[in-house]
């Protein structure tokens, strides 16, 4: 059976060290802090990956089907008997799963920014976030009931807020901090609504009971639940389209995705952690965690998660393609990613073989993880050589930075679904299932692929080939020096390296299914030929171009004109958003509001103290400071009770 | 024939003894002598306590221990009112209650 202990462990752990570095890091541990964290950060993911062979080799699995645990379960706020707000840990595949993703990049990080954040005025400050941050996803990804994955989930948020403004004396990173909090903010005020309509419809917040409840017609709960309607569709639909807002906001879904490429402000390494590998997986892991909800019981609502995951993946890698900040080229990347993620699981259908979009979004989670965290770091790497994030200052690093050119390339690789890479075998069963179950999203899917191949290898040929690097003429120190940051920082690399190389390899369909049960995954040889062939057409295309610095990609942009010059500024979404905020809501919601508050609200309040003051200036002369004249009237007035009291109210 | 006092002869004393006190309060400047009627108009009240508590309900002793807590909240407020009558004359040099009348709004 599954040890408690142990597992809660795991996120405790880091919240030790978000304590310790947080309350006595910049004073007494400033050298010493990264070492800290990453040493608790060490020890969690050890018990991580013993957690995870338990449970998939020694106790998880029983009569061939995955079971979900609950190794610890205590009441946490009991409001009236039944009612209670529990706090607890799950245990099933993709928590297990996601509790490996999330330590295991979480070490890499905290061992890269030994030496990426070295030097930093908070330094511990940060590696106090970067645990709170770890000890949040983690709660996160083991949360039992919906309101304690709410908390969490707002958690993440915050520490993500907090890592992006890390530089906070940068005014960009400021806003982009506020940008992201803000529109997670109110993307989780439909999470709120969601889990308030689906908890009321079950009479629960426990996941297990809540999905038992709302997915089999014979529930009673389902019965009434069913009966609930608000403007033409059910209440269940509403419950579960809010839900699925949150999660498209966390998990930077169009058209919500305006802050992800914003928050690239804060340090590289957090973009590696917070915003590729981990937080921003959470919107795919809670629908994955309510699946049989969407897919049973609201398939309308799982058919929008795949269109919204659809359009994401598309204009995210039209948009990467025509960016020139490296790292905004792999934010929308990651948005592109996680919209494959959403499609997977919106194509998807429960039971056992059409179920295979939630095993194959699972996969590509696990393995995007491995792969975008490395090219985050990677372009880290380069970033703190080079002092600067466009592309267009960079070049010719192949021979400088050989380690961080080999893993990139790695990555790359695997992005674009070249075998035998790690994104290949996910992306293959991706577009295999939406090839079963919707021929359009296949399609997109399909064209998408093989743009993510051509902006990938138009990020790796700008930065490692092009023209030719002069080596630092403004830091002459560096000028003979290799450009590699330290073993701290290859490290990561190379391990991560590895990860995207073989994690394809891992059975996946074994351990993660809809239903528990290991589901055989079918290589198409003659199915993978069309999306390779993409891959390859987009990486010597990305080649044609960028491979020698020359004047093709210039006359390519000229001569699509208006298309590209919409996509440079990212399909004039932000611009969209700021009209709506400014002139509409601003005018005709904010500026009456204000009025009615100025006029109306304070108004009242003014002509009440106004009052008061008035009346009291009015008899204010009674109190003359004759101590005889107020006892004379304390004697008036007790006669005249007196009297009262006696002959009047006898 | 004994002089046994009645009911009517205490609450007479004791009504007396209430009314003098409160003359005393409005007519007195001298606060010290303010303060004594005050006490003047309390022991009237205790009076009226122990009397009935003698003649109307004998052999209950909440007259008493009312009579009691009045004597002790007394002598407590003859300890603040002092103090505040020393305080009055160390800043204006004089008990005469007519001096006090700038503590007012």
């Amino acid at each position: 059976m599954p040890n408690a202990t142990i597992i809660a462990l795991i996120p405790l752990l880091p919240l030790a060290g978000f304590l310790l570095l947080g309350l006595f890091g910049r004073k007494y541990l400033k050298n010493s802090s990264g070492i800290i964290g990453t040493a608790l950060l060490l020890t969690s993911t050890i018990l991580a990956l013993y957690t995870a062979y338990e449970y998939f080799f020694v106790y998880g699995k029983v009569n061939g089907i995955y079971q979900q645990l609950t190794p610890l379960k205590i009441t946490w706020l009991e409001f009236s008997k039944g009612v209670s707000i529990d706090m607890g840990l799950m245990i099933d595949p993709i928590s297990v799963m996601m509790l490996v993703v999330v330590t295991l990049v979480s070490l890499m990080v905290h061992i890269y920014s030994i030496g990426y954040m070295k030097g930093e005025e908070r330094f511990s400050t940060y590696y106090a976030f970067l645990g709170l941050f770890t000890f949040s996803m983690l709660g996160l990804v083991l949360s039992t009931n919906i309101f304690q994955i709410y908390i969490f989930w707002e958690l993440v948020g915050v520490s993500s807020f907090l890592l992006i403004g890390y530089y906070y004396n940068k005014p960009s990173a400021v806003a982009a901090s506020k940008k992201a909090f803000i529109v997670t903010r109110f993307a989780d005020l439909g999470f709120l609504i969601g889990i308030l309509i689906l908890s009321y419809c079950s009479g629960t917040l426990d996941f297990a009971t809540l999905i038992q409840r709302l997915t089999s017609p014979e529930s009673n709960e389902f019965k009434t639940a069913v009966t609930y309607s608000f403007l033409g569709a059910s209440a269940l639909t509403w419950g579960a389209a809010l839900v699925f807002i949150g999660g498209a906001g966390k998990s930077a879904m169009f058209p919500l995705h305006i802050w992800l490429p914003d928050a690239m402000e804060g340090p590289t390494p957090v973009s590696a952690l917070i915003h590729a590998a981990t937080m921003v997986v959470a919107g795919v892991y809670l629908v994955a965690r309510l699946f049989p909800v969407f897919a049973i019981t609201t398939p309308a609502v799982l058919e929008i998660i795949g269109w919204v995951g659809a359009i994401s993946a598309i204009i995210a890698a039209v948009i990467a393609c025509t960016q020139t900040d490296i790292k905004r080229v792999l934010a929308y990347s990651t948005m592109s990613q996680i919209g494959y993620m959403m499609f997977a699981l919106g194509v998807a259908k429960y039971g056992a073989e059409p179920a295979l979009g939630y095993t194959a979004s699972m996969f590509h989670l696990f393995t995007h993880a491995m792969f975008k965290a490395l090219l985050f770091l990677g372009a880290g790497a380069v970033i703190h050589y080079i002092h600067s994030n466009d592309m267009k200052d960079m070049g010719g690093l192949r021979k400088y930075m050989p380690i961080t050119h080999i893993t990139f390339l790695i990555a790359c690789l695997a992005i674009a679904g070249v075998p035998p890479f790690a994104g290949f075998f996910s992306k293959e069963e991706i577009l295999l299932a939406a090839y079963q179950n919707n021929m359009t999203i296949y399609w997109i899917a399909l064209i998408t692929s093989g743009i993510t191949a051509f902006y990938m290898f138009r990020l790796y040929f700008s930065i490692f080939w092009s023209k030719a690097h002069h080596a630092h003429a403004d830091h002459p120190a560096t000028a003979d020096r290799h450009g590699e940051g330290g073993f701290v920082m290859m490290l990561p690399l190379v391990l991560l390296g590895v990860g995207a190389a073989a994690a394809g390899f891992i059975p996946f369909g074994e351990f993660v299914s809809s239903d528990g049960k290991s589901l055989e995954s079918h290589f198409h040889l003659q199915f993978s030929i069309l999306p390779v062939a993409l891959g390859v057409a987009g990486i010597l295309l990305a080649m044609w171009f960028y491979l020698k610095q020359n004047d093709r990609p210039a006359k390519l942009a000229s001569s699509l004109g208006v298309l590209y010059k919409a996509a440079y500024h990212k399909f004039y979404i932000d611009e969209i958003y700021l009209f709506i905020t400014k002139k509409i809501l601003f005018n005709l919601v904010g500026r009456p509001a204000a009025w009615f508050d100025r006029n109306v609200v304070d108004g009242f309040i003014n002509l009440t103290g106004n009052t008061t003051q008035a009346v009291s200036e009015g008899i204010k002369k009674i109190q003359s400071g004759k101590v005889q004249q107020y006892a004379i009237y304390f004697l008036g007035g007790v006669i005249v009770l007196a009297v009262l009291f006696i002959y009047i109210w006898k | 024939m004994t002089l046994e006092p009645g009911l009517y002869h205490l609450l007479f004393i004791s009504t007396a003894l209430f009314f003098i006190g409160v003359y005393g309060f409005f007519t007195r400047r001298n606060l010290i002598t303010m303060l004594m009627s005050i006490e003047l108009i309390l022991n009237s009240v205790n009076l009226n306590f122990i009397t009935f508590d003698k003649y109307l309900w004998p052999g209950k002793m909440d007259g008493l221990f009312f009579t009691l807590f009045i004597i002790a909240i007394a002598a407590a407020e003859a300890a603040v009112a002092i103090a505040i009558i020393i305080n009055l004359y160390r800043s204006h040099q004089s008990i005469d209650v007519e001096n006090a009348e700038d503590l007012k709004y």
